[in-house]
């Protein structure tokens, strides 16, 4: 009944197999248990999209989609992830589903350094998902966990506001 | 800031988990949401040689009616507080308090029964379960029990949760149509640990207060029910001298600990604050 290997014990700097669907691929990565998902996906997979900054799910700059939810990939283990499907930054790209954020982003200079972007992105993604005219309130509180050090905040809300107004009217944003 | 070498082991069932912690002489953490023990092992306050993944145990998932008690598996995450709709009827407090709890990102994966188990003093759904009077369902080497919320936080991150057992529910007596409840925190920033929280739920007989039990988290080393403040609302229409006999009667409940961030006397003040306006709430229906 049990299930536990004890010679798993030992195994701790072993490499153990991860399959993945990562935006739309099939992959298998060999990775340490204590690798994180954001390390994987940025070092095996080299999706450096992705980006590792505080490592304690604290600024958001690391956040993907697991399994159609926005979930920071510096908080949990590669190994967790078996099994499950995942888009990045880049396949969101690629399938297009955000290039209406992407170009208003863009239009309202709601970036200046960039880095912590892709995280606002796949959470103003998951956001205009669930909320289809969120409050610029609702906004401010969905990206609470997305630090910008740049101070771009005012921007990225008027970004995701004017794309929120523009789906809801049934064309792309201006 | 990486993890010191560990194991993984998925488990299937509660009793692979439980059989593994075990054979892993007990240096071993369960992790589910992980959203606090990863940081936790990140920065090496921990390092067990084990990591038992029990997000794939079955038995520990879903929310039910089981006879006056609705039962929350311990998987159930905080996003879900949010979107299952026998939380909303039977547990609102819950539901009321999910908002709050840390950003979208971490509710998609922090789960109510790591929350409780942490037993993180500023965190809103331990506090909750007192204020709710449920019981924690637990499996461990010799079996499973139920322990009440009020048994069950004992110091800062201290519970009745023995080495090797696992939460497996959380039971919540069913909120009743004679019952009111109210919640609410303050932050300096949506999202961090609050400053203060509190949460209350009362059960009221010709418009008086029959039973009310109020509970604050971030106030010191557990969540705390204010037994004193909730003495003097008894009987009372929540008019505005009793609420401000049990806004008094804090000072005697709380001990808000020394800190440069936060003084002693502001936490207390906060926590006023916060009482009289959630009793406010809870007099005019909430």
């Amino acid at each position: 009944m049990s299930g536990f290997d004890e010679t798993l014990l030992d195994e701790a700097d072993e490499t153990v197999r991860v399959r993945l669907v990562v935006n739309g691929r099939k992959v298998a990565c060999e990775v340490s248990p204590r690798e994180t998902l954001v390390d994987c996906l940025r070092n095996a997979l080299e999706l450096t999209g992705t980006h590792a900054g505080c490592e304690m799910g604290a600024c958001g700059a690391c956040l993907v989609q697991l399994d159609g939810r926005a979930v920071h990939s510096c908080l949990m283990y590669a190994v967790q992830a078996d099994g499950a499907t995942i888009n990045t930054i880049e396949g969101l790209t690629e399938s297009g589903v955000i290039a209406d954020l992407q170009a208003e982003f863009h239009r309202r200079n709601a970036l200046q350094c960039g880095f912590c972007t892709p995280g606002m992105l796949v959470n103003a993604h998951e956001l205009l998902s669930q909320v289809a005219q969120p409050s610029r309130e609702e906004i401010r509180d969905a990206l609470s966990g997305n630090y910008c050090r740049c101070t771009g905040y005012e921007a990225i809300v008027d970004a995701i506001d004017a794309v929120a107004k523009a789906r809801s009217q049934g064309g792309g944003a201006t | 800031m990486k993890a010191r070498a560990f194991s993984y082991f998925r488990a299937a069932t509660i009793d692979q988990a439980l059989d593994a912690h075990a054979r892993a002489g007990d240096d071993a953490r369960f992790i589910a949401g992980g959203q606090s023990l990863v940081p936790a092992l990140s920065l090496r306050l921990q390092a067990p040689r084990l990591l038992i993944d029990i997000t794939h145990i079955d038995e520990l998932r879903g929310v039910r009616r089981e006879g006056g008690y609705l039962r929350i598996g311990a998987l159930t995450r905080h996003c879900e507080m949010l979107s299952e709709p026998l939380i909303a009827e039977f547990a609102p407090l819950l539901h009321a308090a999910a908002p709050f709890v840390a950003h979208p990102a971490i509710r998609n994966r922090g789960t109510f029964g790591g929350s409780v188990a942490l037993a993180d003093p500023a965190s809103e759904f331990p506090a909750m379960t007192l204020a709710l009077d449920a019981e924690i369902e637990i499996a461990g080497p010799s079996g499973s029990r139920r322990v009440k919320a009020d048994d069950f936080f004992l110091d800062l991150f201290e519970t009745a949760l023995q080495p090797g057992e696992l939460i497996t529910a959380v039971h919540v007596p069913l909120f009743k149509a004679d019952q009111r409840f109210a919640f609410d925190e303050l932050a300096r920033r949506r999202g961090d640990y609050a400053l203060v929280g509190c949460g209350m739920l009362a059960t009221f007989k010709n418009d008086r207060v029959d039973d009310i039990r109020i509970s604050f988290f971030s106030v010191g080393n557990t969540p705390t029910r204010v037994k004193g403040a909730e003495a003097t609302l008894i009987g009372s229409s929540l008019d505005a001298e009793r609420i401000a006999a049990a806004q008094a009667a804090l000072e005697g409940d709380l001990a808000p600990p020394d800190s440069d961030e936060v003084p002693p006397a502001m936490r207390l003040h906060i926590a006023r604050v916060l009482l009289g306006r959630l009793l406010g709430r809870l007099g005019e229906g909430a």
